[in-house]
C-alpha cells in the first residue's frame, strides 16, 4: 500500500476515533455507519467479488441480532418471561454492570458464531444454485427468518425485545457501541483488504466471472463459496449484535420487512459504490447514509418511496457504482494494475 | 401444533374445509403464477413486483367498493389499469434492463416493487383491507366447513381468465407474436415481429392478470400494501415447480400450494402461515437444484 | 497402458446418441487427433472424458484409475484438463491474474488459498504468457482481447495448470490462418518440452495430419476408424464421411 493511501486511511480513523467528542450530534448516525460499512462490505464480498448476490444476508445479521440478545437476558433472567413482561409494569429486570459486560462479551462471539454455523450449512444446500435461483431462494430465507422471528414468542413475537440496558453512570453506552461498532468497521475492511490480496480473492472473481471454467480447472468451488459466505456471516453476526444494543430495541421488522431495510440496503451500498471493489462499498455505505437522512429530514413521508426510486435508478443508470465510473473515466483502455 | 393435528382427527370434515378454501384460493395463484411465467418466458426476467401488481389491483376494487360500485365490475377495470401501469412501467424502466444479467432484474423490480408498496401505503394507509360484496357463505356438513361464495365465484373467474388467456395466446395475432418471441426472439424479430412491441405487450398483459387477479383477493380475502411479495414468491416456487411452458401444471401446483398453505396455517397457526409459504420456497429450490445435481447440472 | 483408457463409451441425452460404446487409447506424452464431421460426438466424447457429465455405459480410466464417476474438478485435479470451443477465460480480470487463478491446486491444500497472490506464481505466469506471445497485454482485462488472444490465453492458463493431459477442442478454430502454424509450433513444444500428452479435436486437416501421430475419426457417434494420419487420410469410409476437405 502506497504511504498516501495508509496516510488517508490514519487520517480518515483519527476523525472518526475523535468525532464523537466535536460532533456529538451526529454520534448515532455514525454509529449506523459504521455498521452500514460492515453489511455493504461483507455483502460484496459474495455478491460483487463473488457473482453470488444474496438477498437474505439479514438472516446472518438477524441471527446476530437475536442470539446476542438473547444470551445477554438468558444468562440471568429466563428469556420468554423477559420478553413477556413487557409493558405489562410487572417485574423489573436490571443488569448490573458485570452482568451486562458478561452478556456483551459471551453474546457478540455466541452470535457470530451461530452466524457462520449457519452459513456452513445453508451454504451447502443453497450456494449450489445460480442466479437468479439462488437470488430468489435467498429471498425467501430472509423473510422466512424473519417470519419466524416474528412469529415466536420466546423471542419476543411481532413486539419484538429490547436489550438490556447497562447502569449508566457506570458506562457512556452510546460511546461504547459506537467504537464497538467503529473497531469492528476497521476490522472488517483490513481482513477484507487482506482477502483481497491472497488468491481466494482471485478464486472467488473466477467463480464469478466463470464458474464452470474455474471448476474444469480444478477449483473446489463449493468449498470456496461456503467459505466467503461464512466469513461474511461471521462479521454480520457481530455486527447484528452490536445493531440491537445500538438501537435499543429489536424489532423483526428490521430484520426483514417485506420492504426496504437492510437487507436490501446493504445491495443498494455496494452497488452504489461501486461492486468488487474494497473503496466501493464503504464510499456507498457513507452516500448512502447521508442520503437516507436528507430524505428522511427532507421527504418526510415520502423518504421511502424516494429510496425505492433510488435503488431503481441506480441498478438501472448507475450499475458500476461510484468506483466503477471513476476508474473508467481514468483508463480509457482499460489497464488494470497487477497489484 | 399436535393440538391442532388432533383436531383433524377428531373432525375430519375440518381437514376438508381447510382443503376446499385452499384450493379456492389456489386458483388466484395459477393466474399470478401464469402471468409470472409468461414474462419470463418471453421477456426472460423475474418480475418481483409480481406481488404489487395484485395488490394494486386489489385496492382498484376496493377504491370503487368505497365508492358505491359493486367490486364484481372491478375486475376489468383493475385489469385495464394495471395494463397501462404495466406498459407504462416497461417504457420507463424494464425495457433499460432486458439485455442485462438476471441479478439486474431482480433487483430492479423488486425496486420497483419498494415504490409500489410504499405508494400504496401512502395512499391507502396500511391497514388491511377488503372490497365488500354483499354475498354470503355456504355452510355444509352441519355448519363444520364454511365457504364465502365469493370465493367459489373468484375460483371459477379465475378459471374464466385463464381460459381467455389460453385462447388468447393461442388466436390472436399478438398471442402468436408473443408465443413466437417466447421461442426464439431472433428469428421472430427476422419474421417482421417487432419484439419490443411484443414485449411491452407482455408486461402489459401480465400486470393486467394481476390486476384481475388482485380484484378477487380484495374481494375474497384482504389485502395491505405489504402483503404482495408472497404473492411474487408463491408465482415463482409455482412455476419452479411445474416448469416454463406447462399450463397443467401451474393448475396443479397452484391449488397444491394453496391447499399445502391453508393446512399450514391451520395447524401452525396463522402467524406461521408466511414462515412456510417462504421456508417451502427454499425447500423447493434447495430439492429441485439437488436432483440435478446428481446429473451434474444445475438450475439454470 | 495408455494414459487415458476410454471402454465402450455410451452417452445420449434424451433419446438421441451421441456417444454409442467408444473406446479410445492415448499413450503418454503422445499426441493424438479426434476427427469427424459436424455433429459426430466428438465434444461429448470431451465432456464425457473430463466430467461435465455423466456417462450412460463404459468407462474412462485416466492413470490407471477409473474417473467414470468423478466429478470435474477432481478429474482436472488429476491433471487432466481441457480447453473450449468458445474459450473461456476469466474476462473481468486481467491476463497475468487469469494465469495466477490457473496454477496448479493439486498439491496445495485449501489453505494455500490464503497466500499472497504475487508469490512465485507471478515470474511462471510471465514467462507463460510470453510462450505464447501474449506478455505485452498481460495488464489488460482478458475480456478485452482478441478472441484468437482468447484462445492464446486459454492455452496458457492450461499449460500453467501443468496437466499431465489436455484435451484442447477446436485450438484453431476461429484464428488467422497466418497465425496457425505459430499455434501449432506452441503445441509441439508444449507436447515435446512440458511433457504433456494432447488429445486434439479438429477440423483443420492440415494440421491436425501435421500434429497428430495417431487420429480417431468419428461419425454418427461411432468411432469409424483409427490410424495413423496417412492411413486414415486413405481409408475411403473416412473420406465418404467427411468428403475429404482439408
Amino acid at each position: 500500500m502506497s504511504l498516501t493511501r495508509l496516510l488517508v486511511y490514519l487520517a480518515v480513523l483519527a476523525g472518526a476515533a475523535v468525532a464523537p467528542y466535536f460532533v456529538p450530534q451526529y454520534q448515532s448516525q455514525l454509529t449506523e455507519l459504521w455498521l452500514f460499512i460492515v453489511f455493504a462490505l461483507t455483502w460484496d464480498l459474495v455478491g460483487g467479488q463473488m457473482g453470488y448476490n444474496s438477498f437474505g444476508n439479514v438472516l446472518f445479521f438477524g441471527i446476530g441480532v437475536y442470539v446476542t440478545a438473547v444470551i445477554q437476558v438468558g444468562l440471568f433472567y429466563d428469556v420468554a418471561t423477559y420478553n413477556s413482561a413487557r409493558g405489562g409494569g410487572g417485574t423489573v429486570f436490571t443488569f448490573d454492570f458485570t452482568q451486562y459486560a458478561l452478556g456483551l462479551a459471551i453474546g457478540l462471539p455466541a452470535g457470530a458464531i451461530l452466524a457462520a454455523l449457519t452459513a456452513i450449512l445453508v451454504g451447502s444446500a443453497v450456494l449450489g444454485m445460480r442466479g437468479q435461483y439462488f437470488a430468489v431462494c435467498t429471498l425467501g430465507l430472509g423473510f422466512a427468518a424473519a417470519q419466524i422471528a416474528a412469529g415466536w414468542d420466546y423471542l419476543g413475537g411481532g413486539s419484538g425485545m429490547v436489550p438490556p440496558t447497562a447502569p449508566d453512570d457506570f458506562i457512556n453506552l452510546g460511546l461504547l457501541y459506537y467504537y464497538l461498532s467503529l473497531g469492528l468497521a476497521v476490522v472488517v475492511f483490513a481482513v477484507l483488504s487482506w482477502l483481497y490480496s491472497t488468491r481466494f480473492a482471485l478464486a472467488i472473481n473466477a467463480i464469478r466471472d466463470d464458474e464452470d471454467k474455474a471448476e474444469a480447472m480444478g477449483h473446489l468451488t463449493t468449498r470456496i463459496k461456503i467459505t466467503a459466505w461464512t466469513i461474511a456471516a461471521f462479521f454480520l453476526g457481530i455486527a447484528g449484535g452490536l445493531y440491537g444494543n445500538v438501537k435499543r430495541f429489536i424489532d423483526p421488522i428490521d430484520v426483514a420487512f417485506p420492504s426496504a431495510t437492510i437487507g436490501i440496503w446493504m445491495i443498494l451500498m455496494a452497488i452504489l459504490g461501486g461492486k468488487g471493489t474494497i473503496l466501493g462499498p464503504v464510499i456507498g455505505a457513507v452516500i448512502f447514509q447521508i442520503t437516507k437522512e436528507l430524505f428522511w429530514t427532507y421527504l418526510l413521508g415520502w423518504q421511502r418511496v424516494a429510496l425505492g426510486l433510488l435503488i431503481v435508478l441506480i441498478v438501472v443508470f448507475f450499475p458500476e457504482g461510484i468506483v466503477g465510473w471513476w476508474r473508467r473515466r481514468k483508463a480509457p483502455i482499460v489497464e488494470t494494475q497487477a497489484s | 401444533m399436535i393440538d391442532n393435528l388432533m383436531i383433524f382427527y377428531a373432525s375430519p370434515v375440518t381437514a376438508l374445509d381447510v382443503l376446499v378454501n385452499g384450493l379456492l384460493i389456489g386458483a388466484i395463484f395459477a393466474l399470478t403464477a401464469y402471468g409470472l411465467a409468461l414474462v419470463w418466458g418471453v421477456i426472460k426476467i423475474i418480475n418481483i413486483a409480481q406481488g404489487e401488481f395484485v395488490i394494486l389491483g386489489g385496492y382498484v376494487a376496493f377504491v370503487m367498493a368505497q365508492n358505491g360500485i359493486h367490486p364484481l365490475y372491478s375486475i376489468p377495470v383493475a385489469a385495464l389499469l394495471l395494463a397501462i401501469v404495466g406498459w407504462l412501467l416497461y417504457r420507463l424502466i424494464i425495457f433499460r434492463i432486458i439485455d442485462r444479467d438476471l441479478f439486474t432484474s431482480v433487483l430492479a423490480t423488486y425496486g420497483i416493487a419498494i415504490v409500489l408498496q410504499q405508494l400504496m401505503n401512502s395512499a391507502f394507509g396500511g391497514d388491511v383491507q377488503l372490497a365488500e360484496t354483499g354475498l354470503g357463505t355456504l355452510f355444509l356438513f352441519d355448519y363444520m366447513v364454511s365457504i364465502a361464495q365469493i370465493k367459489i365465484i373468484a375460483f371459477a373467474l379465475a378459471a374464466v381468465l385463464a381460459v381467455f388467456l389460453v385462447l388468447f395466446l393461442k388466436n390472436s395475432r399478438m398471442g402468436q407474436a408473443i408465443r413466437a418471441t417466447a421461442q426464439n426472439p431472433r428469428a421472430a424479430r427476422v419474421l417482421g415481429i417487432d419484439t419490443d412491441r411484443v414485449f411491452a405487450a407482455t408486461f402489459a398483459l401480465n400486470a393486467a392478470i394481476c390486476g384481475a387477479a388482485g380484484a378477487l383477493v380484495a374481494m375474497a380475502y384482504t389485502i395491505h400494501p405489504y402483503i404482495g411479495l408472497p404473492y411474487t414468491i408463491r408465482s415463482f416456487m409455482i412455476v419452479v415447480i411445474a416448469g416454463l411452458g406447462n399450463m397443467t401444471g401451474v393448475i396443479v401446483a397452484a391449488l397444491g400450494l394453496g391447499a399445502a398453505e391453508n393446512f399450514a396455517a391451520f395447524i401452525l397457526g396463522t402467524q406461521f402461515q408466511l414462515a412456510f409459504t417462504f421456508s417451502l420456497l427454499v425447500v423447493v429450490l434447495v430439492w429441485r437444484n439437488w436432483r440435478l445435481a446428481r446429473k451434474r447440472e444445475y438450475l439454470k | 497402458m495408455a494414459l487415458l483408457e476410454v471402454h465402450n463409451v455410451s452417452k445420449s441425452f434424451g433419446g438421441v446418441v451421441a456417444n454409442r460404446d467408444i473406446s479410445i487409447d492415448v499413450a503418454e506424452r503422445a499426441i493424438v487427433g479426434l476427427i469427424g464431421p459436424n455433429g459426430s460426438g466428438k465434444t461429448t466424447l470431451f465432456n464425457s472424458i473430463v466430467g461435465t457429465h455423466p456417462i450412460d455405459r463404459g468407462t474412462i480410466r485416466f492413470l490407471d484409475s477409473d474417473i467414470s464417476r468423478l466429478p470435474i474438478a477432481q478429474i482436472a485435479r488429476r491433471g487432466l484438463l481441457r480447453t473450449f470451443q468458445q474459450s473461456r477465460i476469466y474476462k473481468q480480470m486481467n491476463c497475468v491474474e487469469n494465469m495466477q487463478i490457473s496454477i496448479s491446486e493439486r498439491d496445495r491444500g485449501f489453505l494455500s488459498l490464503f497466500e499472497n497472490r504475487q508469490s512465485a506464481a507471478t515470474g511462471q505466469a510471465n514467462e507463460l504468457l510470453e510462450f505464447v506471445g501474449l506478455f505485452e497485454k498481460r495488464l489488460l482485462l482478458a475480456g478485452e482481447l482478441s478472441f484468437g488472444q482468447q484462445k492464446l490465453l486459454e492455452f496458457a492458463m492450461a499449460l500453467m495448470n501443468r496437466p499431465r493431459m489436455l484435451l484442447l477442442d477446436e485450438p484453431t478454430a476461429g484464428i488467422n490462418p497466418t497465425l496457425i502454424n505459430g499455434l501449432i509450433d506452441r503445441l509441439k513444444r508444449a507436447n515435446a518440452e512440458f511433457g504433456i500428452t494432447l488429445l486434439v479435436i479438429e477440423h483443420n486437416m492440415r494440421v491436425i495430419m501435421d500434429l497428430a501421430q495417431h487420429i480417431y475419426c468419428l461419425a454418427h457417434g461411432e468411432l469409424l476408424a483409427a490410424g495413423t494420419p496417412s492411413e486414415i487420410q486413405n481409408n475411403p469410409r473416412v473420406i465418404d464421411a467427411y468428403l475429404g476437405a482439408h
